[in-house]
């Protein structure tokens, strides 16, 4: 039986979006499932009941009667006590969860034994999740309204021009961060036309921020400050000191600043001080974009636009529901492409598959169990960035030889030493001295070996095949020797000869053969 | 020609060999480095006919031995199909089996060649002879049954016999016994009983190894072989005291070991469990409940093909064994000489198990004229199948099936393969509806930006080729 997607109406103040719009919903109708919306629950985000009835969505008056009509809840904002009270025993819950933040709401969710998959818990360093990363999406449309308050907010045009009464020079925009929104924020500050610059404490962030048409602001310091799931660390107290110079200085130059500093389950990092406010010129603006835990300014109050020193500092928390619609959109899409994974049969039944890395990181609470936090990820992407930029050379020349080249585990080396150790004891312990000259050759030929067939290129792995089949007719060496007695000896010989010169001159002419086709 | 200077002469042959086997890190240098074999050959071969041990009685026997032998294997190499070369290559390995069983024999019925040796040499001498036939004829039989197998002759199925790895044990345990007996004989006629039934069990080995794994783990066993080959080589320079030998035999010993991980790698699977055989039949009836892929199957027709494939940019050509069976090289190189001649950017990825054997794809496309600055390695080109247009698939399966990728449950889970399913439209071109060797479905085919293009890969192809020309 085809289950229903419940899309509550968002309860919390100042929330405008809407966990899926119209056109989603009708993929979600292709996946089999039914589609319930609580009326005005897209009314914010300019998606009227009836866009929603057009695409045959269910359209239900009132908070519990969709709760109670819903299999599974799909929400954009952190569940209230009243939501959890609705939620039907036994439900699916999908959104926003934060459980390391919220520990109180996992415990009422784990008790209503509902299954609970908290977006912000997917493991975004797996290539395959970003259909699904709605931090991300949402964290773009962030991004590309900072700069659009900040444009609102400031005095002058963006872009420089020459006009009939003079020069305008174009805008300065300095934005510390370029996480996912920092990145959104240099593309569209770039795109009106103003100079851009920006700096983050990973240094491999530096291309991407070049490409959006920004500059990198390096800090004069050596550090590394990737902190592992695309997160940055906190740093060095030296590296801080460092940074603040590089603000300080920043600050006096630039008309505009967007902070976009998070680190995660800790307040925001204070990088812009008073006296740095103070140091900028009359009428800069400053979009905190971190405001909501606490601010990378001293002086940005959460929520609200001050002015202060001459600088108006802007502190909005709502960024994302201040472009609804589009936050909206992709919000749904994000959730539309979680569905998919969770309903590959298309048959509108979800199946929680906790063997699937992606599921099982989103799950924090399956069928009223806590499973959060989830066990460390097996895929941690090449630890820090920054050697796996050296790493990856060296892992394209193996190519497809695949893991010769990682360490083996400490206890496997040691068994390996061990057992070599062993062998070579009792070889030296009983063989005859001649053996052991003989042995002594075998063993640096067979690393020899090693050592030139690896540099062999995949690609002439056939010829390899065939020379090394002429080659080893080397054994007519031993038939060679034996040809001159009499009798059986002889003939055991002669026909040794004769096979392996099938070899010897078939396997090299072959190669031959072979090799002579390979050209540009 | 003295012995010293023989040994010297050896010394540069194996030179000559590791630079043969150095020259093929790539196709330029390639060329040369199979004249450094050859010229390493002839040193050893003259240097050992010349030497102190052969006497001038032996030479017409010698050359009438190697104009025979000889001829058979220009005349083999010269008509080889290259779609052949697995068959051919797994037939040579057969016969340094055999050449290292005969001259094992030879050298223990030689009564100079354990002359004055000392009581623990002459053991260690004897060793080395059982051991090196023992490697010969697991060698020469395990390659017969490949060659039956690659060429058709044997069913591709893995053949399991109950308990086969307690018969398996059980002979290894014979063997043994044997072995002991053997040293313990007291003279040749008495040791030639326990050496004849080690040869035969060794020999019924072979067969039973090879006829336990299926057909598409053929390249784990051909380079497994080639190992072997090697291996018997080094056992038989042990055995006549000559480092020549010993070296060689190491150097391809270790090759072929190396290609078999490489293949294994490239399948994500344990060596031993290859060797161990059953592949698809023994983990049981697999393809779990619900796996059975939803969605549709969109056939396509040769012309709307080359339709899609005249308005590409980007084309990535990815063969498998069905482009060997079907003869279809030349064709592809004829689509893709007039693609490019049109500036699309055609490329070839290359699964490094494609085919029957390492590197079999590269060696039919070269046949096929396509130069080799356009084929690459699956690692080179997997990144680009988001920005290809067109991605075709031509008789292969289970190197592009993306349940290895999504499918935690799938038997061929976490095996690289090809994301063709990335590029803008992937054409797969089949048979039938058939699954590949594993035995599992392909969600490729259900993907909304697959098509199936169902017909004898040859024929589809030559279509193509004329609505492209027209």
């Amino acid at each position: 039986m085809a289950l229903t997607i419940g899309v509550p109406r968002e309860t919390l103040a100042g929330e405008k979006r809407v966990a899926t719009v119209p056109e989603v919903v009708e993929k979600l109708i292709k996946l089999g499932f039914k589609v319930a919306v609580e009326s005005g629950a897209g009314d914010a985000a300019n998606c009227s009941d009836d866009s929603y009835r057009a695409v045959g969505a269910d359209v239900i008056v009132g908070a519990p009667a969709l709760w109670a009509a819903s299999d599974i809840v799909f929400k954009v904002g952190v569940p209230t006590t009243e939501d959890v009270g609705h939620l039907r025993e036994g439900g699916t819950l999908i959104g926003f969860i934060w459980p390391a933040q919220n520990p109180e709401l996992m415990q009422q969710l784990a008790a209503k034994k509902a299954t609970v998959l908290a977006i912000d818990s997917l493991p975004r360093m797996l290539s395959r999740a970003q259909k699904m990363d709605a931090l991300t999406s949402q964290a773009g449309v962030a991004g590309y309204r900072a700069v659009i308050e900040a444009a609102n907010a400031f005095g002058r045009f963006f872009n420089g021009q020459i006009t009939a009464a003079g020069k305008v020079p174009p805008a300065k925009v300095f934005i510390a961060g370029a996480g996912v929104a920092g990145l959104a924020a240099i593309g569209t500050a770039a795109s009106l036309g103003a100079i851009v610059r920006a700096n983050d404490t990973r240094a491999e962030v530096a291309d991407q921020v070049v490409s959006l048409g920004g500059e990198f602001v390096k800090v004069d310091y050596e550090e590394e400050g990737s902190g592992g799931g695309g997160y940055a660390k906190v740093m060095s107290e030296g590296f801080q000191q460092a940074q603040r110079e590089m603000y300080a200085k920043q600050a006096r130059e630039v008309d505009i600043i967007i902070t976009t500093a998070l680190i995660p389950g800790k307040p925001a990092p204070r990088l812009i001080t008073a006296e740095m406010v103070q140091s900028m010129k009359p009428g800069s603006v400053i979009v905190d974009m971190a405001a909501e835990r606490g601010g990378n300014c001293e002086l940005t109050e959460p929520g609200q636009a001050v002015v202060k020193h001459g600088v108006t500092i802007v502190g909005y928390t709502d960024l994302t529901s201040r472009l609804a619609k589009q936050s909206s959109t992709l919000y749904a899409s994000n959730l539309f492409r979680l569905t998919e994974e969770l309903c590959k049969t298309k048959d509108g039944i979800i199946d929680v598959n906790m063997y699937d890395e992606a599921i099982r990181g989103l799950t924090v609470i399956k069928e009223g169990n806590i499973t959060w936090p989830p066990p460390a990820p097996k895929l941690v992407a090449a630890p820090p960035a920054a050697k796996a930029a050296a790493a990856a050379p060296a892992q394209k020349k193996s190519g497809g030889h695949g893991k010769a080249s990682e360490p083996a585990s400490a206890t496997s080396t040691a068994v390996t030493f061990g057992v070599a150790a062993l062998v070579f004891w009792f070889v030296g312990a009983n063989a005859p001295t001649a053996f052991l000259a003989h042995f002594t050759v075998f063993v640096l030929a067979c690393f020899v070996g090693y050592m030139v067939v690896w540099n062999v290129t995949p690609a002439l792995h056939t010829p390899l095949m065939s020379v090394t089949n002429a080659i080893s007719s080397i054994i007519a060496i031993g038939a060679l020797v034996q040809v001159g007695p009499e009798g059986w000896i002889r003939w055991l010989a002669v026909a040794g000869i004769a096979l392996t010169a099938v070899n010897m001159f078939g396997g090299f002419a072959v190669t031959q053969r072979m090799l002579a086709m390979f050209r540009k | 020609m003295s012995g010293n200077l023989a040994t010297v002469s050896y010394i540069g042959a194996t030179i000559l060999f590791i630079l043969s086997l150095g020259g093929l890190s790539s196709p330029v240098s390639s060329r040369r480095g199979n004249l450094y074999g050859m010229i390493g050959m002839t040193i050893a071969v003259l240097a050992t006919v010349f030497g102190p041990r052969v006497t001038m009685a032996g030479l017409p026997w010698i050359i009438g031995a190697m104009v025979v032998g000889g001829s058979i294997g220009l005349y083999a190499a010269r008509t080889v199909q290259m779609t052949q070369m697995p068959e051919l290559v797994a037939l040579m390995h057969s016969l340094v089996g055999l050449a290292a069983c005969l001259v094992g024999f030879a050298n223990y019925i030689d009564p100079a060649a354990a002359a004055g040796l000392t009581e623990a040499e002459k053991h260690i001498h004897e060793i080395e002879i059982y051991i090196g036939i023992f490697i010969g004829a697991i060698t020469f039989s395990g390659s017969i049954i490949a060659f039956g197998k690659l060429s058709g002759k044997i069913g591709g199925n893995p053949m399991l016999l109950p308990a086969r790895h307690w018969l398996n044990l059980a002979g290894l345990l014979v063997v043994i016994y044997f072995g002991r007996e053997f040293l313990h004989a007291a003279s040749v006629a008495e040791g030639m009983t326990p050496l004849i039934v080690m040869t035969v069990i060794a020999l019924l080995f072979g067969i039973h190894m090879v006829m336990a794994i299926g057909g598409a783990d053929m390249p784990v066993v051909v380079s497994m072989l080639n190992s072997y080959s090697g291996w018997a080589a080094a056992a038989t320079g042990f055995m006549l005291s000559n480092d020549l030998l010993i070296v060689t035999g190491a150097l391809v010993g270790s090759s072929g070991a190396i290609l078999s991980y490489i293949m294994c790698q490239a399948m994500n699977r344990h060596f031993i469990s290859v060797i161990a055989g059953g592949f698809g039949t023994t983990s049981g009836a697999t393809p779990v409940a619900g796996a059975a892929p939803a969605g549709e199957v969109v056939p396509i027709l040769s012309a709307e093909t080359a339709e899609l494939l005249s308005e590409a940019k980007n084309v990535i050509i990815v063969p498998g064994y069905g482009m060997a069976v079907a003869q279809a090289q030349h064709t592809v190189f004829e689509i893709t000489r007039h693609l490019r001649e049109k500036g699309v950017n055609v490329r070839f990825g290359i699964h490094p198990v494609a085919g029957r054997m390492p590197g079999h794809m590269n060696v039919l496309l070269a046949e096929a004229k396509v130069p080799y600055d356009i084929v690459f390695e699956m690692d080179e080109l997997n990144d680009d199948f988001p920005q290809t247009d067109v991605a075709i698939v031509i008789g292969a399966n289970d190197i592009v099936n993306p349940a290895a990728q999504d499918d935690p449950t799938s038997p061929i889970a976490g095996m690289p393969v090809l994301e063709v399913w990335k590029a803008k439209t992937s054409i797969v071109m089949k048979r039938s509806m058939a699954s590949g060797y594993a035995g599992v479905d392909n969600p490729l085919f259900y993907k909304e930006n697959n098509r199936m293009l169902f017909g004898d890969a040859k024929k589809m192809l030559d279509e193509v080729l004329v609505v492209l020309k027209s």
